[in-house]
């Protein structure tokens, strides 16, 4: 069973004024199968936490360890993560101009899967996954979310989600910028993923909207670069009716 | 994106211009009227609008009359057997129709050929092959001129092809016949100590049409100047154009379409990748629509793509409009990087660097690429890409 094991993780990101450290310490385990909602205030460093896991250029790890099964995380290359099955639905999908959808979707199915899907049978894949999120097939055309909504990025990132079928899935505000119509679609993506129980999924969010759709294992509030309070799902009912003040108190944002 | 829109122009931008002339600032703009006679022109200092992008140090002395003929090039021509090939000299009343040399290196090119090559199709046949010729730079400085006519109503496909080494100011004239179909691929495949000075002047006729594709990949200082002129109305003109420039390589394209007669079409899109330290392309797209080219339709486009730090792009667009009675005139220029968050998001998704690379090059030239139709070409330039992007990463 695959495991994501993360260990007094400390990250530090390059400033004007010399490095800052934004990741402080954050030690977590996610299980194939398990949920964990990741529910923190602006600037906690949530978002830090989802790139420093992917392998972003710009964040050093100056502490700690990150293992799947066992294997060190933060020695592979960005594409090495991700065919060893970490997968990051990102926040602001970047824009490839140049590159059709279904040329970028095939090529990343080829590197993760470590050979190219059969033609005919991955047409159908591809076509039965977008159809399931509802994403019109003329899409698979365009260049690489370039021109696309908010919406349609986020399906995009969900349809990457379902065709590479990792064995760690971080999903970083995928809720953000969405209409209710658009993410229950996209939680409805996720869930049809998670149901396989075959994925480990860090839902990294703002706001407790998506966990009306998704319904997590756990709960952990992050605050000042680490996680402060962890639980079952009771505990977005409670940041839900009381806010994230209790856990800024003392300046967290920095 | 600027798409100007008769009959109020105003408003475009995007780094090129839009000016509503009563006369042409066009011919202004170049220093010196053009003409055959390279005595005609002053030695270009490099400010001049025609010169300033370009290093002139690196013309080898093309520019200013210090290079002699002293090399020579080794050319090879196929063609189907009922296009006629001749080796003219300079008194041919055949030479200089499709258009006067407009700067010092074009006229130094006209005034120092010996023999002109003239390739002729006969009216109303269509070759099933292409014809191909190629030259092949054996060192020392060459001057040339070629002449490709296609008689009324023939269709042909023309392959040109540049290799090896070489100094070379050489013109080429397109002379298309009314109704005549043509499409040219110039493929400026040099050694990397090659400079190449050509000016490509084709005349359109009557509901003619002509499709150019420069393909630029190597040498040090490659400057080409495709111009375009109407003889009649309803001719179509498509120029397409790709370039890979490397490490202080210098490629520079200088379009010119000269709309003179009424309901011609014009379409122009070029495409360059960069990478390397002081690579430098440049790229001037002018359009002019004279006041008789009533019903006009043009549009032109360059994109470029920087994959590294240290190279550099110039891209001026210029569109001049003398009537309103237009149905369409427009450009677009832009210059895109290809970021490390591209390449970081392509690697999330397992995609080597190498192929992420591959990948958006690729996908950048690949419209252009499919515009050739010729298999066996469209083939080298993917392998030449392929070669180029590997040498990057090396």
């Amino acid at each position: 069973m695959a495991t994501l094991e993360i260990n007094d993780l400390h990250v530090s990101v390059e400033t004007e004024g010399g490095p800052a450290e934004i990741l402080r310490g954050v030690n977590l385990t996610v299980k194939q199968g398990e949920t964990h909602a990741i529910m923190g205030p602006n600037g906690s460093g949530k978002s830090t936490l989802a790139y420093s896991l992917a392998g972003h250029p710009k964040y050093t790890v100056t502490g700690g360890t990150v293992t799947l099964d066992g294997e060190d995380v933060l020695e592979m290359a960005v594409d090495e993560r991700a065919r060893a099955g970490v997968f990051l639905a990102m926040q602001y999908p970047v824009e490839v101009p140049g590159v059709s959808v279904s040329n970028f979707l095939r090529t990343a199915a080829t590197a993760v899967r470590g050979e190219a899907p059969k033609l005919r049978t991955w047409v159908k894949e591809v076509k039965e996954a977008m159809a399931r999120l509802e994403m019109d097939p003329a899409f698979a055309e365009r260049n690489v979310n370039e021109g696309f909504s908010g919406g349609e990025k986020k399906r995009h990132e969900i349809l990457q989600l379902e065709l590479l079928r990792p064995k760690i899935a971080i999903l970083d505000e995928t809720d953000s910028g969405l209409d209710i119509d658009a993410l229950r679609t996209v939680s409805e993506g996720v869930n049809r993923v998670r149901g396989s129980g075959e994925v480990g999924t860090l839902l990294i969010t703002h706001y407790t909207r998506i966990l009306r759709y998704i319904n997590p294992d756990h709960v952990h509030v992050f605050a000042r670069g680490r996680i402060v309070e962890s639980g079952g799902p009771e505990l977005a009912e409670k940041l839900e009716a009381e806010g994230y003040e209790q856990y800024v108190k003392g300046g967290a944002a920095e | 994106m600027a798409k100007a829109q008769t009959p109020s122009p105003a408003g475009a931008a995007g780094g090129g211009a839009v000016a509503v002339a009563a006369e042409s600032t066009v011919a202004t703009r170049m220093s010196a009227p053009p003409s055959f006679d390279v005595a005609d022109f002053p030695v270009p200092h490099g400010r001049e609008e025609e010169w300033r992008f370009t290093p002139l140090e690196r013309l080898r002395g093309l520019h200013s009359g210090t290079a002699k003929a002293d090399g020579s090039v080794k050319a090879d021509l196929s063609a189907p057997d009922e296009v006629i090939i001749e080796t003219v000299g300079r008194e041919d009343a055949r030479l200089g129709r499709a258009g006067t040399p407009v700067d010092r290196v074009a006229a130094q090119a006209y005034s120092s050929f010996e023999k002109a090559l003239v390739v002729t199709v006969p009216s109303e046949r269509v070759l099933d092959e292409p014809i191909r010729l190629t030259v092949h730079g054996e060192g020392g400085v060459t001057f040339g001129h070629t002449v490709f006519e296609l008689k009324p109503f023939a269709e042909a496909v023309l392959i040109l092809d540049h290799t090896g080494d070489t100094v070379r100011a050489a013109n080429v004239e397109y002379v298309l016949g009314d109704g005549a179909k043509l499409t040219v691929v110039s493929v400026q495949d040099w050694d990397d100590t090659a400079v190449h000075v050509s000016q490509h002047n084709a005349l359109v006729g009557r509901d003619a049409s002509l499709k150019s594709i420069v393909v630029t990949f190597g040498g040090d200082l490659v400057r080409i100047h495709p111009r375009v002129s109407y003889a009649g109305p309803g001719g179509e003109a498509e120029l397409y154009g790709l370039y890979f420039t490397d490490n202080g390589q210098h490629h520079e394209h200088r379009l010119f379409i000269d709309h003179d007669s009424p309901n011609c079409r014009s379409n122009v899109a070029y495409k360059g990748a960069l990478q390397g330290q002081d690579a430098h392309a440049v790229w001037i797209g002018d359009v002019l629509i004279r006041a008789r080219a009533t019903g006009t339709d043009t549009y032109e486009l360059n994109r470029n793509l920087v994959l590294t730090d240290g190279a550099r792009v110039d891209s001026v667009p210029n569109l001049e409009i003398e009537t309103g009675e237009i149905a369409g005139a427009g450009h677009a220029s832009a210059t895109g990087r290809f970021e490390d968050e591209q390449l970081f998001y392509l690697m999330t998704r397992g995609i080597p660097a190498e192929e992420a690379r591959r990948l958006v090059v690729r996908g950048f030239f690949a419209e252009l690429v499919q515009q050739i139709g010729v298999p066996d070409v469209e083939e080298r330039l993917i392998a030449k890409l392929e070669a180029e992007l590997e040498a990057s990463i090396a």
